[in-house]
């Protein structure tokens, strides 16, 4: 295997005498599909955080394209190439839907965003993921599953190298959540490695070509998926024993 | 095209200021005019932090004074001439923001806003116990010749406030228009999101801080010549804070035209209140106005005007 994309070295996040990660390592090449796992309060978003810069790390190291993040705030992880949805969505509400996305490639996305008017851009993005119809609403007065949209959107418009999903799909129907995961293999194909993180076992089995397993901020579990469900520790993370 | 039609109608309005000296002498049309241009470059620049990055400053009182006492201070040391002033006051002011900015590093909200509000009192008693600059009994600041092309001081000042004046409202809509506005939209609507968007929030708040310091500063440093008495009650006064903030407030926020909505109607009412009952009434007015608006109109002037063609549109 060549150089991984993301490489994350024994991180570990306390929050005050509270260890939400205990040393978490995990690698991710380019191009992958990367599924992570856990359950409740097992540390997923809190690692995510910690990747786009949302949150420092106590311990450990962040590598991207081989280069130490560690110390970068958010907007340089950012530029660099690494975009994340928020679980709970956090859109510019007072800004229109096609604004939440004109911004983000202005700021984020930069030199990769197409020449041209970036609204043009938003617009096309939008329709990938069914909200054109909304583009000119105000995002902070979407419905929430309007609001879980927008936060793919958004963060497709940062035109990342690697894009983390935290829980897109939690709320959506069947045949929305199969929407998303044609959105997302198409991204994928395209060149982006893709981070999943669901609840959802059906689409993260579906998509994911590698599986993580946390469990109390430790990773219990890695490998295909078909192999990470039957492993014995994560059956028991899961039911409890 | 937008821009330079406004840019056209800022200079019409510069001459047109000079004409009416011309035209007009009762000193007391440009003592009041004066007092509200003053208020529109104050609520203008409050805005550019309050209004666009979501950061309330309390403090506005602290920026204006500091732009006040530099010039008193050029003026004790140096006789240094306005437009000296008004570039020394702007760059002190601006200094004070920048160091403001650090900061919305630790305080959010309400305790960004505390911070502010203390600051004008450390100032303050700064000031009060400073000898050099009058002190806590003032000093008295005698104003230098109107020249050649102004019968008094005051039309002169009134000119120059004009001019200030429609200066800051070129750089609000300068932002507003701008990438850069655009980033700030994004820090008051969700701080941490903007930084995952890319948007360097920092940076951009210090921006903020500090052109919105330097515009106070630059509104306080002809204060001298205005008053011709300065002392820390009336340079501190807490109706700048109280102003600045509830003019923007009752214009519409998110706009550059909100600030000289809400400065010309709340500077005017209050002119009016001053002069047939009392000045002391005026905070209230302001106060039970800016109740009303929160309460009725949070989204100001602006707001309703929006929503009132929205529904004739409909
Ligand atoms: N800012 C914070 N301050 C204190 N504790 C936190 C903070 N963020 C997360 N935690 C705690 O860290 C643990 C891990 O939380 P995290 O949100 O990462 O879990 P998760 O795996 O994303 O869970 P979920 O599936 O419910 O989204 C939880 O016990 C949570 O209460
Ligand atoms: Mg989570």
């Amino acid at each position: 295997m060549g150089e991984p994309l993301l490489r994350v070295e024994n991180v570990v996040k306390r929050f005050g005498g509270f260890q939400a990660l205990g040393g978490v390592s995990l690698e991710v090449q380019p191009g992958e599909r990367f599924g992570l796992i856990g359950p409740n309060g097992s540390g997923k978003t809190t690692l995510i955080n910690c990747i786009s810069g949302t949150l420092r790390n106590d311990e450990g190291r962040i590598f991207f394209r081989g280069q130490d993040i560690t110390a970068l705030p958010a907007h340089r992880r950012t530029w660099r190439g690494i975009a994340r949805t928020f679980q709970i969505p956090r859109p510019f509400g007072t800004m229109t839907v096609l604004e939440n996305l004109r911004v983000t490639l202005e700021y984020a996305a930069r030199e990769r965003a197409r020449a041209g008017d970036p609204a043009v851009e938003a617009m096309e993005i939008l329709a990938g993921v069914g909200l054109d119809p909304k583009a000119g609403a105000i995002s902070g007065l979407l419905t929430q599953i309007e609001m879980r949209k927008l936060e793919l959107a958004r963060a497709m418009a940062a035109k990342p190298a690697l894009l983390i999903s935290d829980e897109a799909m939690a709320g959506l129907s069947s045949s929305e959540v199969d929407e998303l995961l044609e959105i997302l293999l198409r991204l994928n194909a395209a060149g982006t490695t893709v981070i999943m993180i669901e609840h959802i076992m059906r689409a993260v089995m579906r998509f994911s070509e590698r599986i993580a397993v946390l469990d109390a901020g430790e990773k219990i579990a890695e490998g295909p998926p078909d192999k990470v469900v039957s492993d014995r520790a994560v059956e028991r993370a899961y039911l409890g024993e | 095209m937008q821009a330079r039609w406004l840019l056209a109608l800022a200079g019409v309005l510069i001459v047109g200021a000079f004409v009416v000296t011309r035209t007009v002498d009762n000193r007391y049309v440009y003592f009041a005019a004066y007092g509200i241009l003053q208020y529109v470059l104050l609520a203008t620049a409050w805005n550019i932090l309050g209004g666009y990055t979501g950061y309330v400053n309390f403090g506005t009182g602290a920026f204006f004074a500091l732009g006040a006492y530099t010039s008193v201070f050029l003026i004790q040391a140096v006789q240094a001439p306005l437009v000296v002033l008004i570039v020394a006051g702007g760059l002190v002011s601006g200094l004070l923001g920048f160091g403001i900015g650090y900061l919305t590093l630790r305080l959010r909200g309400v305790f960004f806003s505390i911070a502010t509000l203390a600051l004008a009192v450390v100032l303050e008693t700064m000031m009060v116990n400073w000898e050099y600059v009058g002190g806590a009994k003032g000093i008295s600041i005698i104003r230098p010749s109107a020249g050649p092309l102004f019968t008094n001081y005051v039309q002169l000042l009134f000119v120059v406030m004009a001019a200030l004046a429609m200066g800051a409202v070129a750089v609000a809509w300068f932002i507003e228009h701008s990438r850069i506005g655009r980033g700030f939209a994004t820090i008051r609507d969700n701080e941490e999101a903007a930084e995952c968007m890319g948007v360097p929030t920092l940076r951009l708040k210090l921006l903020a801080t500090t052109v919105s310091g330097c515009l106070m500063g630059i509104a306080g440093a002809p204060f001298p010549y205005y008053i011709t008495f300065v002392e820390p009650v009336s340079a501190f006064n807490l109706s700048y804070a109280v102003n600045s903030l509830a003019m923007p407030m009752v214009g519409g926020t998110t706009s550059w035209v909100g600030p000289i909505i809400g400065a010309v109607l709340l500077g005017t009412l209050q002119q009016l209140a001053t002069v047939t009952i009392s000045s002391e009434l005026n905070l209230l007015i302001v106060g039970v106005v800016l109740v009303a608006f929160v309460v009725l109109a949070p989204e100001g002037i602006l707001g309703l005007l929006r929503r009132g063609t929205r529904r004739t549109r409909a």
